[in-house]
């Protein structure tokens, strides 16, 4: 019997030995099947082209090198619309959908939450049972909307309805309903501070793993959107897109698009490493009562 | 708020009826309507909207070019049910992927998040990124396809080429039964998302005394601990899991088109996602489109009842 020492407390839980190598095994395989093709996308973008092309291909690359990276750049510079112009596209479209969304979910889940208002648990009702659908299921009406309000071919059609994803109102709301203690709002109304001041002064500081975590989902969604049907002019174009077009050259350009692939996980990945004791702590009230 | 629990909040005050206080409540908090209103309302314009809006242009021949559209009834629906072959063959596909992604990715999530539980902070920090990086990596999947590639470069074919398994490379993504198994393995990899966080969290969430009390009690091993402690004490994250897992499960589309193609071939993957691209995206047939949504969205919320029930039941 292997035992095993929880951290803080004295107090010895019994651990099998056969359990624990169980576990581990089990684990190890899991982790190989979710790592090893990441390890081979990244492998590929090292690949010089004779070893892309090489038979029999090795999974490892033997002589790496970064000029993938190099033609991939090249061939940024030779798109017809300028490249930066895709950049400005999606940190412009990123930045107004992350902050819309932050700014109007907490504000809304504040009041949810916080203000106990009639009418305010059939709104969260509702908005919890969206998502139960996946948006696929609203994309054809969606679309019909978008163009009766003019927004098809603008960056509004994806950043207005980034602006109230459901995910973000849940996860915040149910933040705020075991972090944000009433006393304290309580007191600061008692001191004359209306509700929007109190919201804005005492709740918001209160929540900031959850700001993180709405801004990193939203932000996630944006980056990853790829070719929208919602915009169709070149200029208006997302990043993502742009290497996917660029990459979609066929055997040619076969390094420049393993190197595309990885340049476009790494952004994501690095924001999820910076940020992931946030998330988690915000996750730690995710859950749904029934 | 229901009316039973505004009669308890009005008990002092018997002085005015409960409408008169639902008045006097909703002038009282004027600001706090303020606050949920924009939000709201554009909920309302894009989430609850489209829905209304698929049921009742479900109910006609909508195309985008004759107006005003005639109203068919439900013969959309009898068509979808009794004429055609392949939503039914998408219906058989859809189910198969959600049965197996979901479910095996929501028990996935939870198994690993329960394995990591007890590694050091930084260990745990690290697994977590490993099993969560697909799911975030935008359009990372593609890799699969060259891991699977047709000719005998790609890895796949090359090794079992090497062994002797094969003596010809296998089109895998363009042969009726290699194609589900292999999207479902893909949707699988990349499957570990909100739900697997939510688990994560909630494991650490449990109050460590809520064990030694078990130990006390006469739990014996972990076995135990998990079905009389861990499982009861983390329902409501259990059931926000589910819930992303199952929505997800049924959003797979998107990864089929992009290592089968459209469609897949012989309709092998064809789910009713991609029926619906189908009809809205390439024939406008906005009213059979509406229907086949309708039928979809019925699907994802009848899964989620379900399931929802079911895991109610946990530990009580």
């Amino acid at each position: 019997m292997a035992k095993l020492r929880t951290r803080k407390h004295k107090v010895v839980l019994s651990r099998s030995a056969g359990g624990d190598a169980g576990i581990t095994f089990l684990l190890v395989i899991l982790g190989v099947f979710m790592f090893l093709p990441m390890l081979y996308a990244i492998m590929q973008a090292l690949k010089p082209l004779d070893e892309l092309w090489m038979y029999p291909p090795r999974f490892y690359v033997m002589k790496p090198t970064l000029n993938n990276f190099r033609d991939l750049f090249i061939l940024m510079n030779t798109s017809w619309v300028p490249f930066s112009r895709y950049i400005f596209n999606t940190v412009l479209i990123s930045v107004m959908g992350t902050f819309g969304h932050l700014f109007l979910a907490s504000l809304c889940a504040y009041a949810i939450a916080k203000v106990r208002f009639p009418g305010a648990k059939v709104m969260f009702k509702t908005v919890e049972t969206s998502l139960m659908f996946h948006a696929t299921v609203t994309a054809v009406c969606s679309f019909m909307i978008m163009s009766a309000f003019k927004m098809i071919d603008s960056i509004w059609a994806i950043v207005v309805p980034a602006w109230c994803s459901t995910l973000g109102l849940y996860l915040m709301k149910q933040f705020m309903d075991t972090n944000v203690p009433d006393t304290v709002l309580e007191s600061s109304r008692l001191d004359g501070a209306g509700e929007l001041r109190t919201f804005w002064i005492i709740a918001m500081p209160m929540v900031k793993p959850a700001w993180l975590t709405l801004i990193i989902y939203c932000f996630q969604g944006l980056w990853n959107a790829g070719a929208s049907i919602y915009i169709y002019s070149e200029q208006w174009k997302s990043l993502n897109y742009a290497i996917t077009q660029i990459t979609a050259g066929g055997i040619k350009r076969a390094g420049a698009s393993a190197a595309s692939l990885v340049l476009m996980m790494a952004v994501p990945i690095i924001v999820f490493v910076v940020s992931q004791s946030n998330i988690i702590e915000t996750m730690g009230s995710s859950g749904m009562k029934d | 708020m229901s009316p039973k629990s505004a009669e308890l909040k009005a008990v002092s005050r018997t002085d005015i009826t409960y409408r008169q206080w639902l008045w006097k409540e909703i002038k009282k908090n004027k600001i706090a309507y303020a606050m949920v209103a924009p939000y709201m309302i554009l909920f309302s314009i894009f989430t609850i909207l489209p829905v209304v809006l698929s049921v009742v242009i479900s109910f006609t021949d909508f195309n985008m070019l004759q107006l005003p559209p005639n109203i068919v009834w439900l013969d959309n629906y009898i068509t979808l049910f009794f004429d055609d072959d392949i939503f039914l063959l998408a219906c058989k596909n859809t189910l198969i992927f959600a049965a197996i992604v979901g479910p095996v990715s929501y028990l996935m999530s939870f198994l690993v998040a329960w394995f990591i539980n007890e590694l050091s902070p930084r260990i745990r920090a690290l697994v977590t990124l490993i099993f969560y990086a697909p799911s975030i990596s935008g359009q990372i999947y593609l890799i699969w396809g060259t891991f699977f590639s047709s000719d005998s470069y790609g890895w796949a074919n090359a090794t079992l080429m090497e062994i002797g398994a094969i003596t010809e490379p296998i089109n895998w993504f363009k042969k009726e039964e290699y194609v589900m198994p292999l999207c479902i393995i893909v949707a699988l990899w990349s499957s570990l998302g909100t739900s697997f966080l939510s688990f994560i969290a909630g494991l650490q969430g449990i109050d460590r005394s809520l064990y030694e009390a078990g130990a006390v009690d006469g739990v014996k091993n972990r076995w135990q601990e998990l079905w009389y402690i861990t499982l009861p004490s983390m329902r409501p994250q259990l059931m926000f899991g589910a819930i992303m897992a199952i929505t997800s499960s049924f959003g797979f589309g998107g990864v089929v088109t992009a290592l089968c193609g459209f469609p897949s071939v012989n309709y092998a993957a064809h789910t009713i996602m991609h029926h619906l691209d189908d009809y809205a995206g390439q024939r406008y047939e906005m009213g059979y489109a509406s229907a086949i949504a309708v039928v979809l969205f019925a699907i994802m919320i009848g899964a989620n009842m379900l399931v929802k029930k079911a895991l109610s039941k946990v530990g009580s």
